[in-house]
């Protein structure tokens, strides 16, 4: 009995009870639909979600805690033997029992972790079974209740569209959802780094060396976690990213808008949306393959000392990248300037030129700016260019020719490849990634703010 | 106004100075014209040289280098099928060592050569995926046991390089990664017109592998595809019901300003923050399997779900409030109204803002690193629980080897997909032409 195969007999079962009860209500009325108050589709809906709702909740239960469960019935059965080392041995231990689980010809010897195993198969098939029985006849029970009230009488519309409007609503809070869980988790495991390291070495302390020691006695890995570096150096990489797109996304819109005619724009403005539809990867790949080589060679002809992975060429790339954001937006701000005041300036003799810098953009100010601060978050967020390009060394350095490291760098590398999920080293990544959402929604809640406050309000 | 300004004068607009003022307005008015241009030249410049690059080193990666050998297939080493079992030939030729074939072929070509190391060198100029090859022509045929035919092997990865002239042949032997050594039999067999170049399906047919001559993105697109069906499944109801309820049913109040705020607010959010989601959700506290396109697929929704909604609200909107009257003065109910008459005329809108938000999750890359789905897997996975890895992952992986064979490998891929990415695009565009209508 597979999850799919479930899945599959209920969506059976309700179409099922769809039919049945739609025939039903035919019946009942005499075969004279206009007899009945709704829609004989109308009891066929009522009954399919009154059977698709209480058994896909049960079995939903099942699909997210069923494993959880009967881990820890295992767990709790072991014996102690098996976690005589240390209290964090338990996901050690369960994760030599998953092995097993997953992989029959598993190399693991031990009797007591083969005998969980075994019993782990044996409860998951009970608990997919007992699943199975429980949400089928939640199923059941559901549709017996609505082929109960299947009256010619019974107001199945009213009652089917309050179903959905209900579903509307829960689809649309879906959305706080995903951020209340993005909070949570990130908080969750923040607070569990934050209980080994504290806060304030994390914020202000200046050596970064997530390597912890594996026993006791070693001494070379401390596990040093001050993020200042990669602090610095994601704001080195998203300076240089913006000395590249500001000036040239802020032209781009002024030209296009402002001098372009229609066919210049037909050609360009696709052009910038190619541009902001290569996925990150591919500038990465361009930036350590092409840009990054080009300056270390440039380096090389000029006497300096240029980094092969130097953020000066991450910082390039990351600003090709931005152009189209910082244009497109900037393109918005520019054009909700009000015709007449442009025209009033170029009534008084100022050239294009001087409209557009002496009028039109002190009055796109609001918006430009808030474009710029837009696309900072989005070079401070940007994960794969600087994976590719920027190098892992955190160092604290101002100079673009070294190698920098990002805090989407640091999330990386430290969540890829096997490690253990508690260890402070693992655990830091989530911190890392609380000061990346706290920064990215602050720079986008000012944004916000900047051009509500300050938004001019024309006619 | 003249008796209190005695000493006023009209100016003169013809003076010099004010023909020099004029002059510099607008040699200032023509160079500020120009730096617009040039901004936008710029961009289009830094987009021809991305993908031109991209092109020209990703074209070579669809071609692969063979060389082509008298392969003696000879019976002490395969067995002969006319005296054995069917099951007993199939278990010796799979066990049986092709790289004496390989070796015996060469030894005819190249007999001069005695020494045993360089006779392994020798061998080394085919791909180690020649191997397999030659096993499938015998066991497709059994027949050839005994003859000598002449096959087509891939190359190694070195030679291929060499032959598509990527590595330098005047550099000196020190930097080169083809010794002379090799270079002279390189040369001898492409005199005698035994290397060829030819279009390499296995590219497109075949899983990952370290070897970049045998190495394939079939299975990334595989998994990129199952990827993107859980992602749309999610991600296209929950979106369209969610924008349908803020447009049309939701009441003013600060829960649906929150819910509003809220969406634009994850928009914003970057997409690593995302992975960190999925791995502390859906693998932390679901233990769903790692690595799997169905955690990928569910990151990757909650990703484009802001995407999908706002574009569903904007179409949504545009439909004329005419339309709802009509159908409500005919007796519908506001669900009737909506899903029988707002929702289908959206459509058109909902589906090119859900084809867009598919090719964003198509070529995203860092929440999937989160998820685990950045192993090496040869296999083609089947299900949406199998391990697998995506398209844009792959050309991650790929970019980080070593071997100078996979960088034309990795362009192809890009190639490959940012074919895909267009095509969507393209859909996109052509659907919101052809059905969007303007009321």
């Amino acid at each position: 009995m597979t999850s799919s195969a479930i899945f599959l007999i209920l969506v059976l079962l309700s179409l099922v009870s769809f039919a049945m009860t739609r025939q039903k209500a035919l019946t009942r009325a005499g075969g004279d639909p206009a007899k009945l108050h709704s829609l004989p589709r109308h009891y066929g809906y009522f009954a399919a979600t009154c059977v698709l709702l209480p058994s896909f909740f049960a079995f939903g239960i099942w699909l997210i805690f069923g494993k959880s469960i009967i881990e820890g019935l295992i767990v709790s059965g072991l014996p102690d033997r098996l976690f005589e080392v240390g209290t964090d041995q338990a996901t050690l231990v369960l994760n030599r029992i998953r092995l097993v689980v997953e992989n029959a010809s598993s190399p693991e010897t031990d009797p007591d972790i083969l005998a969980a195993a075994q019993k782990f198969n044996d409860l998951y098939i009970r608990g997919i079974w007992a699943a199975f029985a429980l949400s089928v006849s939640f199923g059941l029970v559901g549709f017996y209740l609505a082929s109960n009230r299947t009256q010619p009488d019974f107001r199945a519309r009213n009652k089917f569209e309050r179903i959905m409007l209900i579903a509307l609503a829960l689809s649309s809070v879906i959305a706080i959802a995903t951020t209340l869980g993005i909070v949570a988790s990130l908080l969750f495991e923040s607070l569990r780094f934050f209980h080994e390291v504290p806060v304030t070495e994390f914020v202000f302390g200046l050596h970064w060396s997530p390597q912890t020691a594996l026993r006791a006695d070693q001494v070379a890995s401390s596990g040093a976690f001050g993020a200042v570096p990669l602090f610095a150096g994601t704001l080195l990489i998203s300076f240089i990213a913006m000395l590249v797109a500001g000036p040239i996304g802020l032209l781009a819109a002024i030209y296009l808008t402002q001098y372009a005619n229609t066919k210049m724009r037909k050609i360009a403005k696709p052009m910038l949306e190619v541009l902001a539809g290569v996925p990150t990867v591919v500038y990465g790949f361009f930036a350590a393959l092409t840009v990054a080589p080009f300056f270390r060679d440039l380096g090389i002809t000029l006497g300096l000392d240029i980094a092969s992975e130097s953020a000066l060429a991450a910082g390039i790339v990351m600003g090709i990248m931005i152009i189209p954001f910082v244009s497109s937006l900037s393109d918005d701000a520019i054009t909700a300037v009000p015709k007449s005041l442009k025209d009033g300036s170029l009534a008084l003799g100022a050239t294009p030129s001087e409209t557009i810098t002496q009028v039109v953009l002190p009055a796109a100010l609001p918006g430009i700016v808030g474009a710029f601060l837009l696309a900072v978050s989005r070079a401070v967020g940007e994960t794969m260019i600087v994976v590719m390009a920027a190098g892992m060394q955190p160092k604290l350095t101002a100079n673009p020719f070294e190698a920098v490291t990002t805090v989407t760098v640091q999330i990386v590398a430290l969540l890829t490849g096997d490690q253990e999920f508690d260890s402070a080293k693992t655990l830091s990544a989530f911190a890392l990634g609380l000061a990346l959402f706290v920064s990215t929604m602050a720079l986008n809640v000012i944004a916000l703010k900047i051009v509500r406050k300050y938004r001019e309000v024309y006619d | 106004m003249s008796e209190t300004n005695k000493d006023f004068k009209p100016t003169d607009w013809h003076s010099d100075e004010m023909n020099a003022r004029i002059k510099r307005r607008y040699r200032k008015e023509k160079t500020f014209k120009a730096f617009g241009l040039g901004a936008v030249v710029v961009a289009a410049l830094f987009l021809v040289m991305l993908i031109g690059k991209i092109a020209s080193d990703g074209f070579f990666g669809f071609f692969q280098t063979s060389i082509e050998l008298d392969i003696p297939f000879e019976q002490s080493v395969l067995g002969n099928p006319r005296e054995m079992s069917p099951e007993a030939f199939q278990e010796q030729v799979k066990r049986a060592n092709m790289l004496r074939l390989i070796d015996a072929a060469m030894k005819e070509h190249f007999p001069e050569i005695t020494n045993r190391r360089e006779r392994r060198d020798l061998i080394r100029m085919v791909s180690t995926g020649a191997r397999g090859q030659l096993r499938d022509m015998i066991l497709a045929n059994p027949t050839l046991v005994g003859t000598t035919k002449r096959v087509s092997l891939l190359a190694s990865d070195d030679i291929d390089q060499l032959h598509k002239g990527k590595i330098d042949k005047n550099e000196p032997e020190a930097n080169r990664k083809v010794k002379d050594k090799e270079l002279g039999w390189y040369n001898k067999l492409e005199e005698e017109g035994r290397v060829t170049l030819h279009f390499h399906s296995t590219f497109l047919t075949h899983g990952d592998s370290r070897d970049p001559e045998m190495a394939g993105i079939w299975g990334a697109t595989v998994g990129s595809a199952l990827t993107l069906v859980v992602t749309l499944l999610i991600a296209f109801p929950i979106g369209v019901l969610a924008a349908i309820y803020l447009e049309e049913f939701a009441p003013k109040n600060r829960l649906t300003d929150l819910i509003e705020i809220n969406i634009n607010n994850l928009a914003a959010v970057p997409s690593i923050v995302f992975g960190l989601l999925g791995l502390a959700v859906f693998l932390g506290v679901m233990h769903l399997p790692r690595s799997a396109p169905l955690v990928g697929g569910l990151t990757l929704a909650l990703m484009t779900l802001p995407t999908i909604i706002i574009a569903s609200r904007a179409s949504i909107k545009a439909v004329p409030p005419s339309i709802r009257d009509a159908a409500r003065g005919l007796g519908a109910s506001p669900m009737q109204v909506v899903f029988h008459h707002v929702v289908p005329l959206a459509m058109p809108g909902i589906l090119t803002g859900t084809i867009i938000g598919m090719a964003q999750a198509l070529g995203e890359t860092a929440p999937l690193l989160m998820i685990g789905m950045v192993a090496f897997i040869v296999d083609i996975p089947g299900s949406v629980t199998d391990a697998a890895t995506a398209l844009p992952v792959q050309i991650f992986l790929w970019a980080d080897s070593p071997e100078r064979a996979f960088v034309e490998k990795t362009s192809a891929a890009i190639l490959v997909l940012l074919t895909f990415l267009i095509a969507m695009n393209g859909l996109a565009i052509w659907l919101r032409q052809k059905f969007e209508r303007h009321w």
